[in-house]
């Protein structure tokens, strides 16, 4: 196959087709270990979960579980976006509150909490999309042009829209949302949930994006070298802001997905979330430094934080507990994933 | 024969690079003053001078990195594009930097064709179109690299492999390399000669940029000298001698490195303070091999070479910051703990790091709190600082140094250059060490600080303290008792005393074979 022997690595003896196969499958083993490490993990647990209540292993559990984290997961798509490129950004919890309350109050009756103008719910829709482009450009531009500091940046954002979201309804919250507006969170489609398709659809698109797309590998450059990928003529900075921008995109379209399962906005819709994407993210194998892990990792750590809060549920631990089981597994997820992704890294 | 991806090896004796006239000017420094030089293809030009004579900004303007102030580029037959342009100055030309740009969580085929779409314009990636193609370019260059190995797993050769790949993929003709044999062992560097080679025949033009000049000699046609910011010199190889190479580097006056105090060799009886017996680092940290030398109360050795040849490793060790595989270190006969930078400092050894902002200040803490930093044991009583000893101590090493401030309390951190390095200075003295490590520590100051600075590690000499002044600056060596010359992490020559020839130390320091006796003996081949 090669004509000349420079070098020739120790570990490539010879060109033989089984030798080429095998360090072929050798490298997909390796570059997938990190993803598929929660596998097991998952099934362990769908086991667990079957002994601990008959009721977790139908379907109607795991549809009405995967619903509740369809919100979740969008939000992890948008964080692991960004993740990717080797920024932060906290903002996105405030970006998914705020989002659908400033849409559901335009367009809302006065006795359901709103400014009454009866405008068209599509209207509302639009604005809760425009409301995360906003907060995306602004986030965009002030950390890759003006170099401020993510993490403070974006901690400022989180409080400062979080706290428009209390202001503009003084701490109410939002009923009598019109049908349009909470199709995506309340709707079913062929008996699965319209969020679930949605996120499934969305963490499609995002991986074949990431793998397939020239943007898509441009941001692990970014991530992995960014001086390295600047040097390759790759618009660092055009492609970090748009990314920040399609992340609020996302986190306002997963706030509309909520208010729809609610059927209302309320003034905290969004508290803490962003931790629990973190941990998704982060328990999936999403490096924090950049240009590290897959969208199907990000899956996986969605699915199985899921799994922990609903099995958590239905065992009946004191309510009062749950926050401290969840926080203890979640470290014990990192530790499983660390141990098992280092032989990589 | 397959067709070649991307244009391929071709042949012709074009100009494949060229610099007219060049002048740049950096604020106040002139840092090119009408540079000329071309490339060819099919040949290997090599790029030298001392730091700061201007090669990176030639190399900067060269790649369209920075505009000059007057004088031309020409890159092949084509007008040079516009700066902002950069798609097409990467197809003329590319350089390899010492720092490395491959992105190490992709793999090798992928960071070979870094950013360009291949299939359709919609930016959808071909993944076995990618993987053949850049299979296909290692092929046609003869470079023998998995291409589905990730960047992460490659030596510091392979990736460089990688990089000189993606260059000639994108079509580049025109090859820089800066320093490319700086972190490879013996045989890899064969192993890059014998591909520099290959390219030449295959059509490519190198610029060559390289400390060592025995290099050059290998693999390269023509050879520019660079002086600041002039050339002084351009010509073939092989009809230029060594020395005349060296001499143009360091300018013609042939002077002797001015001494001070002439100081003599003393206490030649008395135990040496500090004894390193055959020190080995591993390559990853600095390359060090089988280093030994010992330093006397009242001596200044010292320890001379390139960036990059174990100088400053040397010093990191002794220290403690760098961890030996072999060796032994003594200080009065008793082991230093390697390793332990906290246990070394304790005996008595004091350090000035070679990055003062990395490790050598507070910034935020003032001039007398930094000075006093490592003594506030001896100065309080039950852990209690005693603030009149404090000051009083920090007052005079302010006083001795010359420190410019408007107070004790002052942040480090506002002062000049010059100052910040005279805090780092008198912060190791303060403990009246046995032994002084010292990394560079007059870079970046200005005259008269330099010249203060020197006297008072002179000083400290006079006043028993063994020296150990890491240095490639001329100027601090003739403070200097002795001199070890290290080329490529291994000690090569020693000057036992001033006063020495300066073309000598520069040529030894650039690691040519030795051009004359004098005060010089060969350092022994332990």
């Amino acid at each position: 196959m090669s004509k000349s022997t420079v070098e020739r690595p120790v570990d490539q003896p010879g060109e033989t087709f089984g030798g080429t196969l095998k360090r072929h499958s050798q490298h997909i083993i390796a570059n997938w270990l990190r993803e598929l490490a929660l596998i097991p993990v998952i099934i362990l647990l769908l086991i667990i979960g079957a002994f601990v209540n008959s009721s977790f292993l139908t379907v109607t559990n795991l549809l009405n579980v995967a619903q509740e984290s369809a919100a979740l997961g969008l939000v992890v798509v948008a964080e692991t976006l960004i993740l990717l490129t080797g920024k932060f950004d906290l903002s996105l919890q405030s970006t998914y509150g705020l989002a659908p309350m400033v849409g559901a109050f335009l367009i809302v009756s006065k006795e359901g909490q709103g400014l009454g103008t009866q405008w068209n719910p599509f209207v509302g829709i639009a604005i809760v999309l425009l409301v995360g482009l906003i907060v995306g450009t602004i986030n965009g531009f002030l950390v890759i042009k003006l170099g401020f500091n993510a993490f403070i940046l974006t901690l400022a954002m989180l409080i400062l829209l979080a706290g428009i979201q209390v202001g503009i309804v003084s701490g109410r919250t939002i009923y009598f949302l019109p049908d349009a507006f909470t199709y995506l969170g309340a709707q079913s489609l062929l008996g699965v949930p319209v969020s679930v398709w949605v996120t499934g659809l969305i963490f499609l698109l995002a991986a074949l994006f990431l793998r397939y797309h020239r943007v898509g590998r441009a941001i692990y450059a970014i991530g992995g070298n960014r001086e390295a990928a600047r040097a390759a003529g790759i618009h660092v900075d055009r492609i970090c802001i748009g990314i920040f921008m399609v992340a609020s995109v996302l986190a306002a379209l997963a706030g509309l997905m909520t208010a729809g399962q609610v059927v209302a906005v309320t003034a905290s819709q969004g508290n803490n979330l962003i931790f629990t994407v973190f941990a998704a993210a982060v328990i999936g194998g999403i490096s924090l430094d950049g240009g590290r892990g897959r969208m199907v990792g990000a899956l996986t750590g969605v699915i199985l934080l899921a799994l922990v809060t609903n099995i958590l549920i239905l065992s009946q631990i004191q309510t009062f507990w749950i926050d401290a089981a969840t926080g203890l597994i979640i470290l014990i997820a990192l530790g499983l994933a660390r141990v098992i992704g280092t032989n990589r890294a | 024969m397959r067709e070649p991806v991307d244009g391929g090896p071709v042949t012709n004796r074009l100009t494949v690079g060229e610099a007219q006239g060049v002048w740049k000017a950096f604020g106040e420094t002139q840092a090119l003053r009408d540079v000329s030089l071309d490339i060819r293809a099919g040949e290997c030009h090599a790029l030298v001078g001392r730091n700061g004579a201007g090669k990176s900004t030639l190399v900067a303007i060269l790649t369209g990195l920075v505009r000059p102030d007057r004088g031309s580029v020409t890159l092949g037959t084509e007008a040079t594009p516009s700066l902002a342009d950069r798609a097409s100055w990467q197809r003329l030309v590319a350089c390899v930097y010492q720092k490395s740009m491959v992105v190490p969580s992709l793999t090798v085929a992928e960071n070979v064709m870094l950013n360009r779409s291949i299939g359709n314009d919609h930016g959808i990636i071909n993944w076995r179109a990618v993987r053949s193609r850049a299979r296909q370019v290692m092929l046609d260059w003869g470079f023998d690299l998995d291409v589905n190995r990730l960047a992460q797993d490659l030596s510091v050769e392979q990736r460089q492999v990688v990089e000189i790949a993606r260059a000639l993929s994108v079509g580049a003709r025109f090859l820089i390399l800066d320093e490319p044999t700086a972190s490879l062992e013996k045989a890899a560097i064969e192993r890059l000669f014998e591909r520099i080679r290959r390219l030449k025949a295959s059509g490519v033009g190198i610029l060559y940029i390289s400390h060592h000049l025995e290099e050059i000699y290998e693999v390269c046609e023509r050879v520019t000298v660079l002086r600041d910011g002039a050339r002084v010199l351009s010509e073939t190889v092989s009809e230029i001698k060594q020395e005349d190479l060296v001499e143009a580097m360091v300018g013609a006056a042939p002077q002797r490195v001015t001494e001070i105090a002439a100081p003599a060799q003393k206490n030649e009886s008395e135990r040496p303070r500090l004894v390193i017996s055959h020190l080995h680092v591993p390559t990853t940290l600095g390359p060090v091999e089988d280093v030994s030398f010992a330093i006397s109360p009242g001596e200044c050795v010292g320890l001379v070479g390139l960036r990059g040849s174990g100088t400053a490793t040397v010093a990191d060790a002794i220290v403690g910051l760098v961890k030996l595989t072999s060796g032994e270190m003594l200080l009065d006969g008793k082991r230093l703990s390697g390793g332990n930078v906290n246990g070394t400092l304790r005996q008595g050894i004091a350090y000035v790091p070679e990055d003062r902002h990395a490790r050598g200040f507070i910034p935020y803490l003032g001039v007398g709190e930094n000075l006093t930093l490592c003594i506030l044991d001896r100065l309080s009583n039950w852990g209690l600082v005693s603030h009149s000893r404090h000051d009083r101590v920090a007052a005079d090493l302010v006083d001795q140094l010359s420190i410019v401030s408007s107070g004790l309390s002052q942040q480090v951190g506002q002062l000049s250059g010059g100052n910040q390095q005279k805090v780092v200075v008198g912060r190791a003295l303060a403990r009246k060490p046995v032994v002084l490590i010292a990394v560079t520590p007059t870079v970046g100051v200005d005259v008269a600080s330099k010249e203060l600075l020197l006297n008072v590690i002179a000083e400290a000499r006079e006043g028993g303290t063994a020296v150990l002044l890491v240095s490639d600056d001329l100027e601090d060596l003739r403070i200097c008792t002795r001199l070890l010359i290290m080329v490529k992490g291994k000690l090569v020559k020693e000057y036992a005393q001033q006063p020495w020839s300066r073309h000598e130390v520069i040529a030894a320091i650039e690691g040519l074979a030795p051009t004359g006796n004098g005060t010089t003996k060969e350092k022994r081949d332990e």
